[in-house]
């Protein structure tokens, strides 16, 4: 593992039940690149995002995140990850922005980098005085991801960040994925559509049978 | 983990979730009134001074009871709408503040709805309640909202992640709140001088109250985060 290496996976085994929804997967992940995983339903993707998130137990092998033991360290782990499933994780009944005040005051995070965070992810004074529960799919997930800019996450783990989303919120979110990664983050999205993939990713990966497979070399 | 860190932590989700409760109106507009209506209710029901004046006590805490329920699932339903509580708890966000900013904003509430059942009471069943009894009545409310609220803040994160969520709960917090149930009753018996009691009659059950409110917060406190995590 060297020492920009965000993720460390080896041979990993995942079991859910008695099936292995990983076997023996290894992969490294560099601090700044913006990888996608690929491979069809039941692959093996969000296992292997969730096990990044500290969120599954390894059988076997070895996952560390930003230097932490994913079983061990899971705290430690968590605190500095940000995990984005199906659901976006907003209070429905508040305002975007003061679903980020609350986080901003969560974590301790001052006024200023509340707005930055909110500027940074397009939302304006409309949507962020709009109750979240009127908002679209795409400035829900604009939330979320603001979300995770006031945290102060350096791992953002993206379970198929476009569903749900028409064709102009799909390039708004990889253009936000983008900025993430200029400002500093390190990303990894789980993704089912290649074509995409192929315009997103700084380096892809699949996922076969719960093996990992490089598909896509660095840019 | 600092503990500046988990009560500001237990501010915001207070504070969120009070606005959010202020903001849909469902206390005001919905619980309250049905709560009203079955003081009401019971007034036309057991039409005799002297039975109602008996039974007061136990009417105010067995709506407070019932509608606890609502509240609590109303509180976590607003955490589960979009797996928000999941979200907080993926951050790493130290489970005692989240559960102490629950506490605190069901006790807020809980206190608002006692003190209009209580002036309820007062009018509907003709109680009559001295500055010493005032006293008594309040800390009751008080600490018997401390001790529900502490309880159903764990079995509301508990049936969250439960199916039937909505049966769920009442199973598993009504037989645990029953000591609450009955420290509070007898205290509010002395302070409304039900059946001749005396207000001093009643501080040793608030003391019984303080008592199961300080278990309950502490046990809460440890084990909200385990027993909510996956």
């Amino acid at each position: 593992m060297s020492e920009t290496s965000v993720v460390d996976v080896r041979d990993a085994v995942v079991l859910l039940g008695s099936f292995p929804a990983l076997a023996e997967a290894t992969l490294t992940i560099e601090r700044g690149e913006l990888v996608v995983v690929q491979g069809a339903n039941g692959a093996g993707k969000t296992t292997l995002l969730r096990l990044c998130a500290g969120l599954l137990p390894l059988a076997r092998g070895s996952a560390r995140v930003m230097g932490h033991d994913v079983g061990r360290d899971r705290a430690a782990v968590r605190a500095s990850v940000g995990f984005l499933g199906h659901a976006n994780g907003l209070y429905l009944d508040l305002t975007a922005g003061e679903n980020l005040s609350f986080w901003g005051d969560v974590v301790g995070a001052h006024r200023a980098e509340v707005e930055s965070a909110a500027q940074r992810m397009g939302l304006n004074d409309r949507l962020l005085s709009t109750q979240v529960g009127r908002l679209s799919a795409g400035q829900k997930r604009r939330t979320a991801l603001a979300i995770m800019a006031v945290r102060r996450a350096t791992l953002w783990l993206l379970d198929e960040p476009h569903a749900g989303l028409d064709a102009a919120g799909r390039d708004e979110i990889d253009a936000l994925l983008r900025d993430a990664v200029a400002a500093g983050a390190t990303v990894v999205v789980a993704s089912h559509e290649l074509e995409r993939s192929a315009s997103l990713a700084t380096r892809r990966i699949e996922v076969v049978g719960g093996r990992i497979v490089e598909s896509g070399g660095r840019e | 983990m600092s503990t500046s860190r988990v009560v500001g932590i237990a501010r915001a989700v207070a504070a969120k979730d009070l606005r959010i409760e202020w903001r849909s109106r469902v206390m005001t507009n919905q619980v309250l009134p049905f709560a009203a209506i079955v003081m009401v209710l019971f007034a036309f029901a057991l039409d005799n001074d002297g039975i109602l004046q008996r039974v007061a006590p136990g009417l105010v805490w067995m709506a407070t009871l019932f509608t606890s329920l609502v509240v609590v699932q109303r509180s976590f339903a607003v955490e589960s709408a979009d797996s928000a509580i999941d979200a907080l708890r993926l951050a790493g966000v130290p489970s005692q503040g989240v559960y102490l900013g629950k506490v605190a904003a069901l006790v807020v509430q809980l206190v608002v709805f006692e003190t209009v059942l209580a002036v309820l009471a007062l009018i509907l069943y003709r109680v009559n309640v001295d500055l010493h009894g005032a006293v008594l009545l309040v800390t009751t409310c008080v600490l018997g909202s401390l001790g529900i609220a502490a309880l159903a803040a764990v079995y509301g994160g508990l049936s969250v992640a439960g199916r039937g969520r909505e049966t769920l709960l009442p199973l598993l917090l009504l037989p645990a709140v029953a000591p609450v149930l009955i420290g509070a009753t007898r205290a509010t018996e002395s302070a409304f001088g039900s059946d001749g009691a005396r207000v001093a009659e009643g501080w040793p059950w608030v003391g019984l109250l303080a008592v199961f409110g300080a278990v309950f917060l502490f046990g809460g406190t440890l084990g909200f985060g385990p027993l909510t995590d996956e």
